[in-house]
């Protein structure tokens, strides 16, 4: 994985730095909150429910043994001993005091990690698909190009100050494993005619306007590659609104421009910045592929011992196809029964670093569901590894199903929240966990957002739940049929919004209706598309 | 009852205002009438709360005080989900006093 040069160490250092005294200067009076504010943001500081809350940046989810063993010791010795990973494959500390935070980021620095640029209306941390460089079925492995992004969006002078937050994913494989035109830019790595290049899609994202992101250019040479994201940027910059910050996306942008006159500004602005010279030379995007090189695989057995069926079960689910025949990845689950989405304790983290160490050469990757990923393990080592993993109560049988949901954090945690989503969750797995249907259920992918801004997805969710503020009472819309994968799409309500007794047993119906109405192998979203949401209304909503 | 509450500038904890300054104890809360002005004027002077606001509340019949709004209930006791780390770890009774 990439490793910093002298200048990455030596921009972190100096923000530590910075902010150590940006923060010093708050608490001794120097600041006030509105002038110290966008400084601490601007350094993943925010200021939530309980109180401070560090977002750490995960660059594409990819980290190693050090840096997670790291994120283990500030959770331990700054936070209440656990960390949340978050839907952008980030980490974040609910606990933190001002006090401590550049002391933390002082010991994120010595891993190679920060907070730069996790909130605040910048370039946010480039995500990407959680099996880069291992999956079976990718052109190339995406991250020296989300790599070359995050070089060159990091203090991009020109793009500190976007009419909004600006998020960016890179993907490599037909299979979308990142939700990428769910957002701002999403951009596939693909082939044509032999030559390797990007296709962009503009104007995604979820929150209080959900759009699918559509196809601009179905091919930019990656010698071409920063230029083109960097004048769909300039378009965005120049006429992206700032007088409304909820129509300030660049989706909105590209809406009420339309697709066609957006791309017809961003190809002008392209052919000018072309003649500017403003690309990279090839020769960084070549210094930085050797750092993603893959390790020395071993050929090694092909197929495990299946005679303990709690461990097929777990290979079965939690396993994905590698691109090497002796190896998988393999996915650490963190949602175990009744348990809170995305929560790490210092310790399981510590274990996992060692794990990683131990079977998939160093290295770890979060996923934007909020699991952990070991993307190499040889398969000769997987019923060591879920021993191991099954002791530490991280053995969960459940990629894919209704109990591998993601949930925001919600009214338990954020200040934006209006209705808490984790306690949803952890019922809904309780329940389906005790009735066994979840694995009748099969590939059931549930979010739950606690806002309309919809951090936990709702609206890509083949169900989807959104909490809301209904005179000071939680109430929680129900939507069914998105989808966040190759095949986007986007939820629809089903109709009155529900108590949260009655939207779990909303969603027991909506499943009842899928299982009664399934034909063959297929999952509750092609059933949902098959026959469409009356079924499921009737079922919800009828009183006879 | 109005309550003044906000986070601690340095902690980040939540506390509400005491009539003479600040407590991490909701019950503790103060009516603070027509005089939030003067309070927030001498009390973000002093460093000691940040982003202070004012929220309506009751003082219950025990002399405790429930604010009106859950968003400010889950703040005054602590994460629903993990009691363990509330103001009141081992009282039964405290998800039911939050929702």
């Amino acid at each position: 994985m990439y490793q910093y040069d002298q200048y990455d160490q030596a921009m972190v250092d100096a923000r530590v730095e910075e902010f150590r005294d940006q923060a010093r200067r708050r608490l001794d009076g120097s600041l006030t909150e509105d002038e110290f504010k966008p400084l601490r943001l601007m350094n993943g500081l925010y200021l939530q429910l309980h109180a401070y809350m560090l977002r750490v940046a995960i660059p594409y989810g990819t980290l190693n043994s050090a840096q997670m063993t790291a994120l283990a010791n500030i959770a331990d010795k700054y936070d209440r001993g656990y960390g949340h990973f978050t839907t952008r494959q980030n980490l974040q500390y609910n606990w933190i005091k001002l006090e401590d935070a550049a002391d933390i980021l002082a010991d994120l620095a010595k891993v190679e990690m920060h907070a730069i640029q996790t909130s605040g209306n910048c370039i946010r941390n480039i995500s990407s698909d959680h099996f880069a460089g291992a999956a079976h079925d990718e052109l190339v492995d995406p991250r020296p190009y989300a790599e070359l992004l995050r070089q060159w969006s990091s203090f991009h002078p020109e793009f500190t100050y976007l009419p909004r937050k600006f998020k960016i994913a890179v993907v490599a494989a037909e299979k979308d494993r990142a939700a990428m035109r769910l957002h701002d830019i999403g951009i596939q790595i693909v082939e044509k005619d032999g030559e390797v290049g990007a296709s962009f899609y503009v104007g995604g994202g979820m929150g209080r306007t959900p759009m699918i992101a559509p196809m601009i250019r179905d091919f930019v040479p990656l010698s071409q590659l920063i230029t083109y994201a960097e004048a769909c940027l300039r378009v965005y910059n120049r006429y992206g609104r700032r007088d409304n910050k909820y129509k300030a996306r660049i989706k909105i942008l590209v809406h009420e421009l339309g697709k066609d006159e957006y791309t017809r500004q961003v190809e002008e602005e392209f052919a000018h910045m072309l003649e500017q010279g403003v690309e990279p030379p090839i020769d960084e995007l070549e210094r930085i592929k050797p750092f993603f090189a893959d390790p020395a695989f071993e050929d090694g057995v092909k197929s495990v011992d299946r005679s303990d069926p709690d461990f097929a079960l777990w290979v079965d689910r939690n396993t994905h196809r590698h691109k090497h025949d002796s190896y998988v990845s393999a996915v650490i689950s963190l949602k175990p029964v009744g348990g809170i989405p995305g929560d790490a304790t210092g310790d399981q983290m510590r274990l996992m670093a060692e794990l990683a160490k131990q079977y998939s050469f160093d290295e770890l990757r979060i996923m934007h569901t909020q699991n952990v990923v070991l993307p190499h393990v040889k398969i000769a080592d997987l019923h060591a590894l879920w021993t191991a993993l099954d002791a530490a109560g991280l053995g969960a049988p459940n990629m894919d199903s209704i109990e591998d949901m993601i949930a925001c954090p919600g009214l338990d945690y954020c200040a934006l929240a209006n209705a808490r989503s984790i306690p949803l969750a952890q019922r809904i797995s309780e329940k389906f966990d005790a009735s066994g249907k979840t694995e009748k259920l099969g590939e059931l992918k549930l979010k739950i957002s606690g806002c309309i801004n919809a951090c936990g997805h709702h609206h890509a969710g083949h169900i989807g739940i959104l909490g809301v503020d209904r005179k000071g009472i939680e109430n929680y819309q129900l939507s069914l049929g998105g989808s966040e994968a190759e095949d986007t799409s986007l939820a629809k309500i089903t109709g009155p919004g529900f108590t949260e007794d009655g939207v779990i047993e909303a969603v027991d119906k909506v499943t009842d209706v899928y299982l009664s109405q399934k034909e063959g192998e297929e999952r509750f979203l092609d059933t949902y598309r098959r026959i469409g949401m009356t079924p499921f209304k009737e079922a919800l909503y009828d009183k006879a | 009852m109005k309550v003044l509450t906000g986070n601690d500038l340095k902690t980040g904890d939540v506390i509400w205002w005491t009539g003479s300054g600040w407590s991490r104890h909701v019950d503790d809360a103060v009516d603070v009438g027509a005089q939030v002005d003067e309070i927030l004027a001498t009390e973000e002077a002093a460093r000691r709360v940040n982003v202070p606001y004012v929220t309506e509340a009751t003082r219950e019949v025990d002399g405790s005080v429930r604010p009106a709004h859950i968003k400010d209930r889950v703040r005054a006791l602590g994460p629903t989900v993990r009691p363990d780390l509330s103001l009141k770890p081992k009282d039964p009774e405290a998800l039911d006093w939050i929702i």
